[in-house]
């Protein structure tokens, strides 16, 4: 496979992504724009200590996020360690939230094939409708680029109907030119969505990270046709990054992007900041953070 | 993909306009000679208006040949004492020019916008911060000019006539009266006729810094002052920026005379994208160096020049970019092309796109609303190009890129440099020593590697062959604007 693939040169991305950053998003385009990133929030609770408890009440504050403002969509999925499939599966059942589980020995990814494959089945099996794999970074800088896409390939054979999300996680990947070359390989190697970072690294999507998978996407999808989503993960905490990455979005890959189809926030203390700042659009006051429930 | 939408939730930007409420135009401005606004002395003002509503703004002095002999005299006046004063406050008065330009910039900005038509987030963010920065930057020139000029003994010059255009009205003019001042002399600036306005308010802070009257004279007017300036007895030294034919005729008039001389004039500058460059980001190059402020700039990079192995997918990417552009209300935020600044610039772009048209290149334009009201053109890419068209020669003006390509760098340089002009160029490339060897075998002043139409005051600006001589920018800006004793 010889195919040249473009550079990316690290100032302009950032720049071009600190200038989409200055969109000025006000009045109706702010409560749409809340209303569309609440919709492709993917809630997330990933600690040692989540308990099915702790996993039912995230689940309910997904499919109700602010009962006093019924306007607000259900978020699009939640997100939790394998183990805890089976009771957010339950939780979720009839609402149209899906029930998404990390899997691969996230976050780092470092056990064996079997034991990612045996994690896959496992969260499958328990009714996972989306799967969120990493990479194995450690194949991918010892320049293995081809263990790292037979690793995609084989947890997409044992995700059955689940849709799989090839967690990248950026901050480990040292550049721009890496960032980009490793989108291509997991969406060569059939990954449905890629996706940033798991949260657990030393930084998340940062706006020139979504920008270079982006182009990443549209390049791939002008040239073979087939459409791969994007999740922005880690670090988006605020109603303005959350915003500015829908304006990325927008601005690269155009509206009929802007879908939960094709777009997801992985995140779990954006989904309150979205809350205020909704309110704030219609009562023009700022809340307090204990205007909303934590789960 | 199977998962199901359960959302139909359009999202467009709302319109996020500027206020102008905060904005204290007066009516009538008159010109601003000894430090004070004073009227015509033929009587005469015109209204400036706004390109992109065509309603006017204010009403501004027309100065005449009288007028200019009485700043002239009071500029010569004023010479003595400014130039013999110490460096060090000489100084004080330009850092405190550049902080009241920062405190002002929100108005200022706006003002800009209004008078000029640019999209309020380029006046906002590149036009006036750039501004104060040339006054910072300058100001601490004026006590180590000395050192500006490798150690040699230097004196200012005298009176200064300098003459700006009307696509950067008030950073133009930073860039000729900061230098001009922190170097010892006194200047008279005419701004261009339709965009006085921010010169206006710049002399308003002159007077609030409380710069000693005559030592910047603000003199509105169209060519004919301009001219007039240029000849008038008493002027040591001109500077001009704008069109080539104007700088021809003023080198004319200077000719076997002691006037000193500098001109920056136009442009048709290449933006060359080899094969191994990061292509997204030569594509948001090519973009802010073709339809940064409509394409009035006389550095664009309106002639690209494509590698032919990668030509079809950067005009893929080029022309999807385009689409993205929000052409309309220069006072929106998210505007990203404004309007055109006149009607006879206008019609200058129309008529050298129809002519691109004839002869036979391959026009596109975005398809986009155009106001009812002002003066807009949208943005539009040629291909086809052969380099004998006229939209490969001549200087446009206005948001309008010819592509060409090329298939060797050494073609890549040749034809880069096929040019009467030679203003500045871009290179697109990740290879470092390939930058290098282009850059220096170009014919152009300024020279970007991976970016374009970046500007910062420590870097020196200017022309080769017919897009001028003398620089502005860093210290190599100080030179014009020096006598060097020994």
């Amino acid at each position: 496979m010889i195919r040249r693939l473009p550079h990316v040169d690290r100032v302009g991305i950032e720049e071009r992504a600190a200038q989409l950053g200055k969109r000025s998003i006000k009045t109706t385009a702010k409560q749409q724009g809340i209303r569309l990133a609440v919709s492709m929030v993917d809630l997330t609770t990933l600690e040692g200590a989540d308990t099915p408890g702790k996993v039912r009440h995230l689940c309910a504050k997904g499919v109700c996020p602010a009962p006093t403002m019924p306007e607000i969509p259900s978020v699009a999925a939640i997100c939790v360690y394998p183990q805890l499939v089976a009771t957010a599966k339950e939780a979720l059942d009839g609402t149209g939230v899906k029930t998404a589980s990390v899997a691969t020995g996230f976050p780092a990814g470092q056990v064996s094939l079997e034991a990612k494959l045996r994690d896959t089945e496992d969260a499958v099996a328990a009714g996972a409708d989306e799967i969120d794999m990493v990479i194995s970074r450690e194949a991918f800088l010892a320049g293995d680029d081809t263990r790292v896409q037979q690793e995609i390939v084989a947890v997409k054979e044992h995700c059955g109907d689940a849709h799989l999300k090839v967690i990248l996680e950026t901050a480990e990947l040292g550049s721009y030119d890496h960032v980009r070359h490793a989108s291509m390989l997991a969406m060569e190697a059939g990954a449905d969505f890629i996706k940033t970072s798991t949260g657990k690294a030393s930084a998340g999507a940062t706006p020139g990270v979504c920008l270079v998978m982006l182009e990443a996407i549209r390049d791939y999808a002008d040239r073979t046709g087939r459409i791969v989503g994007f999740k922005a993960a880690g670090g988006v905490s605020t109603s303005k990054a959350a915003l500015h990455r829908l304006v990325l979005v927008k601005e690269t890959l155009g509206d009929e992007w802007l879908t939960a189809d094709r777009i997801r926030i992985g995140a779990s203390s954006v989904l309150n900041d979205l809350l205020m700042q909704y309110a704030k659009t219609e009562s023009g006051r700022y809340g307090r953070s204990e205007d909303f429930s934590k789960e | 993909m199977s998962i199901e939408t359960r959302t139909s939730i359009v999202w467009d930007y709302a319109p996020a306009p500027e206020s102008a409420d905060h904005i204290r135009l007066k009516d009538r401005y008159g010109l601003f000679v000894d430090g004070e606004f004073r009227d015509p002395s033929g009587g005469r003002y015109v209204s400036t208006i706004n390109p992109a509503t065509e309603e006017p703004i204010a009403e501004v002095a027309d100065g005449g040949p009288d007028d200019v002999t009485a700043a002239v005299e009071s500029a010569r006046a004023a010479y003595p004492k400014w130039a013999a004063l110490k460096e060090l406050e000489r100084a004080k008065y330009l850092f405190r020019i550049a902080r009241l330009i920062q405190e002002r910039s929100r108005e200022l900005a706006v003002v800009e916008t209004l008078d000029g038509g640019k999209p309020l987030r380029e006046s906002r963010d590149v036009d006036i911060p750039l501004a104060a920065a040339h006054f910072f930057h300058y100001a601490g020139w004026a006590d180590k000019l000395h050192y500006g000029v490798n150690a040699r003994e230097v004196e200012p010059l005298g009176v200064v006539g300098q003459i700006v255009p009307w696509n950067f009205p008030l950073l133009m003019a930073a860039w000729k009266l900061a230098p001009a001042l922190a170097c010892g002399n006194v200047a008279i600036l005419k701004p261009a006729e339709t965009t006085p306005l921010t010169a206006l308010l710049l002399a308003e802070i002159c007077q609030e810094a409380e710069l000693p009257p005559g030592v910047v004279t603000i003199l509105p007017g169209d060519g004919s002052t301009g001219a007039a300036l240029v000849r008038a007895p008493g002027i040591d030294k001109v500077a001009f920026t704008g069109s080539t034919a104007v700088g021809r005729d003023i080198q004319a008039a200077l000719a076997g005379t002691t006037t000193r001389l500098t001109l920056e004039l136009g442009g048709k500058s290449a933006n060359i994208v080899f094969e191994d460059a990061a292509l997204d980001q030569a594509v948001e190059g090519i973009v802010n160096g073709i339809f940064f402020n409509q394409g009035h700039v006389c550095c664009a990079g309106s002639r690209l020049l494509i590698q032919e192995s990668v030509r079809d997918d950067v005009i893929a990417k080029l022309w999807q970019r385009m689409g993205c552009l929000r052409l309309g209300d220069p006072m929106d935020k998210n505007t990203d092309v404004g309007a055109i600044n006149s009607a006879e610039q206008l019609e200058r772009i129309e008529t050298l796109v129809a002519a691109g048209e004839d002869e036979g290149a391959t026009r596109r334009t975005i398809s986009c609303d155009i106001p009812e009201r002002g003066y807009w053109f949208a943005p539009t890419l040629f291909t086809d190009v052969s380099p004998a068209h006229r939209i490969a020669v001549e200087e446009i003006f206005g948001p309008v890129v010819s592509v060409l390509t090329f298939r060797t760098q050494a073609e890549a340089i040749e034809k880069a440099n096929n040019s009467r002009y030679g203003l500045a160029a871009g290179i697109w490339t990740d290879k470092g020593s390939k930058a290098f060897e282009v850059a220096s075998a170009l014919k152009a002043g300024v020279v970007w590697q991976n970016t374009y139409n970046h500007f910062d005051p420590t870097a020196a600006f200017g022309g080769y062959k017919e897009s001028g001589f003398g620089r502005e920018g860093g210290p190599a800006g100080l030179r014009p604007y020096l006598n060097i004793v020994r």
